[in-house]
């Protein structure tokens, strides 16, 4: 369910690295949550991000959430398709549902991040 | 079933309701000439009487309303609205005066909002009200900018706002609006304020707390006058949201527990109509320090007349036109005056007793995620119910099955499919017990034939809606031919 090169947050974001490039998105646990997502608020290209800092909010027909950036770093891609096709996130959370792609600035920051398996064991002792 | 058409697809050119007689004097013509007037209104619906009549109807019975049947939405305080009020609001002397009418020929008018920001002020221990804010969420703002205004005086507005994570989706939004930075506050195990997180995030750059009491699960903030030493030793404010005050009326003040600023929902609390059956009324209370900061006009009593002030230099200005929603208040007193102190008190105490019923009725059939005591509403999960696959929509939808209106639904966010229950003092034993039985119903449904839960609504005149496609591309204008 939760691929094994991603890093995960508290909060159900993930991320998966590649060079210094950052992808970002939302869990399937987070999705699956929020219910059918109807708009997702992206941030500018360009902007930069510290840890935990807002990237935008998520609307689903439940509520609206923040997503948090789990790195810092600067805003390089946003992914455009999700205004038309919010459905992404719920469809495929953890591909074509992904949010924004970051430059890192501190590849540290990952250190305090959850592995597949963590972030797994950590949501069984959400939901008891 | 018929789906009923719009009003402008029954209309039929030449059509209306009322003819008048023909003029039997000259007519003047040209009066308005070189003005720029629009000689038609664009698909305006032209139909006949009985057409408007029985299209209103007919959407009105399609409708469900406090007057068909318990109304058990969580957070909205949804109590029978009494009818005399409505008598009373009518009064000519009410109704018919003009909001610009000069203050010798409204005395009466006047001396109403005075007597009801002064009982509000009793009821909720503070020093000043103002009826202006139209509705609670205008009540948050104000609040806010009075809280800004006072820090301002001071010679420094502050930063920051803190809410607890199980606050109204409208307190993050007010302090926003007014220039704050929100900061959330968590919720311990018992669903209350956790004090180390406060004392850590409170300081002075904080302005202001904001807290709703009970809070929206229902649990009354046990700490609320520890959490007030918190705020105030910064120099912060405490903001109540009033909402929840239905809990609370007559048995204890919030000014009491260290609340500086209240707004309260008259169309909660004070039974005046919600929605579409009447504009909304939040007024706000403060303690005497902030009172400078008010909206203006204030309503004041000089040489044995009520005149409006406006010569107040520190106020924040007005937040409405004219004298809030007036009519609204006129009811409110209506209210407050046919139940008198003892009878507010009985408010609360029913509303409590009510809630706490239903509780303990439906504890074995559906979670209780908090399992601390609760005052006037209580927070349900469907987290017995997910094990059959049946989520809070499913219950909600078949609870309109079985007539009745259902809770509100997935907030507050800290609790997963939630089901806010709040029945308010207005119900009686026999309506308590037909909605515990539908509950008890839709759990043995669940159990035994899931499906029937997750097509509900079956009796209803529109079944489920496409609330996704609704969401994501909304037609929110008619257009004929389309």
């Amino acid at each position: 369910m939760y691929p094994n090169n991603y890093h995960y947050t508290k909060d159900h974001e993930w991320v998966a690295v590649s060079g210094d490039t950052a992808t970002v998105g939302i869990t399937d646990y987070a999705q699956n949550h929020l219910g059918d997502v109807v708009y997702i608020e992206l941030p500018a290209v360009g902007k930069h991000l510290d840890v935990h800092q807002t990237i935008g909010s998520i609307e689903s027909v439940k509520a609206v959430s923040e997503v948090f950036s789990p790195v810092s770093g600067e805003v390089v891609e946003a992914n455009a398709d999700l205004n038309n096709s919010p459905e992404a996130v719920n469809q495929d959370p953890h591909g074509k549902g992904w949010i924004i792609r970051l430059k890192m600035k501190n590849k540290g920051d990952l250190q305090a991040l959850m592995s597949a398996a963590d972030y797994e064991k950590y949501l069984e002792g959400l939901e008891a | 079933m018929i789906r009923e058409p719009l009003i402008f697809e029954i209309s039929d050119k030449g059509k209306r309701a009322f003819r008048l007689p023909k003029l039997d004097i000259k007519a003047k013509k040209h009066v308005f000439e070189g003005l720029a007037i629009r000689d038609e209104i664009q698909d305006f619906p032209q139909v006949s009487e009985v057409e408007v009549v029985r299209h209103f109807t007919r959407l009105s019975q399609q409708n469900y309303c406090v007057d068909l049947g318990i109304y058990p939405l969580g957070s909205c305080t949804m109590k029978y609205n009494p009818k005399v009020n409505e008598k009373v609001a009518a009064l000519d002397g009410f109704a018919q005066s003009h909001p610009l009418a000069p203050a010798d020929m409204v005395q009466g008018n006047l001396e109403i909002i005075k007597l009801v920001e002064d009982y509000l002020g009793e009821i909720a221990g503070l020093d000043a009200f103002t009826l202006q804010p139209s509705a609670g969420a205008q009540g948050e703002l104000t609040g806010m900018m009075l809280i800004h205004a006072c820090h301002q005086a001071r010679g420094n507005p502050r930063k920051i706002v803190l809410i607890p994570d199980s606050a109204h989706g409208t307190n993050p939004s007010s302090a926003h609006l007014c220039g704050y930075t929100v900061q959330e506050i968590k919720s311990n195990e018992n669903g209350t304020i956790d004090l180390a997180d406060l004392s850590e995030r409170m300081t002075e750059d904080v302005a202001a707390l904001m807290v709703t009491n009970p809070n929206t699960l229902g649990v009354f903030e046990y700490d609320i006058c520890k959490i007030a030493e918190i705020v105030h030793a910064k120099g912060g404010f405490v903001y109540m949201d009033g909402a929840n005050m239905n809990a609370l009326t007559g048995i204890c003040r919030p000014g009491d527990m260290g609340v500086d600023v209240i707004h309260i929902n008259l169309h909660k609390t004070f039974s005046t109509p919600h929605g579409g059956g009447g504009p909304g009324s939040g007024p706000v209370g403060v303690k005497a320090v902030l009172e400078p900061y008010l909206p203006i006009p204030r309503v004041e009593k000089k040489d044995g007349a009520f005149v409006l002030n406006f010569d107040r230099p520190n106020s924040i200005g007005r937040v409405r036109g004219f004298h809030g929603n007036f009519l609204v208040v006129v009811r409110a007193l209506a209210y407050m005056l046919s139940l008198g102190p003892d009878g507010i008190r009985e408010i609360a105490e029913i509303a409590v007793l009510n809630a706490n019923y239903i509780r303990k009725s439906l504890d074995k059939d559906y979670h209780l995620k908090y399992t601390t005591p609760t005052l006037h509403e209580c927070v349900f999960s469907d987290k017995f119910q997910k094990e059959f696959g049946v989520s809070n929509l499913d219950i909600a939808k078949r609870l309109i099955d079985l007539g009745v209106h259902p809770p509100t639904m997935s907030f507050p966010l800290i609790v997963h499919g939630a089901l806010m229950v709040e029945p308010t003092e207005t119900e009686s034993r026999r309506d308590l017990d037909m909605f515990i039985e539908a509950m008890k119903q839709i759990a043995r449904e669940a159990k035994e034939d899931p499906e029937i839960l997750k097509t509900a609504p079956h009796y209803s005149y529109i079944r489920r809606l496409d609330e996704t496609t609704a969401a994501r591309n909304p037609i929110v204008k008619w257009e004929r031919g389309k």
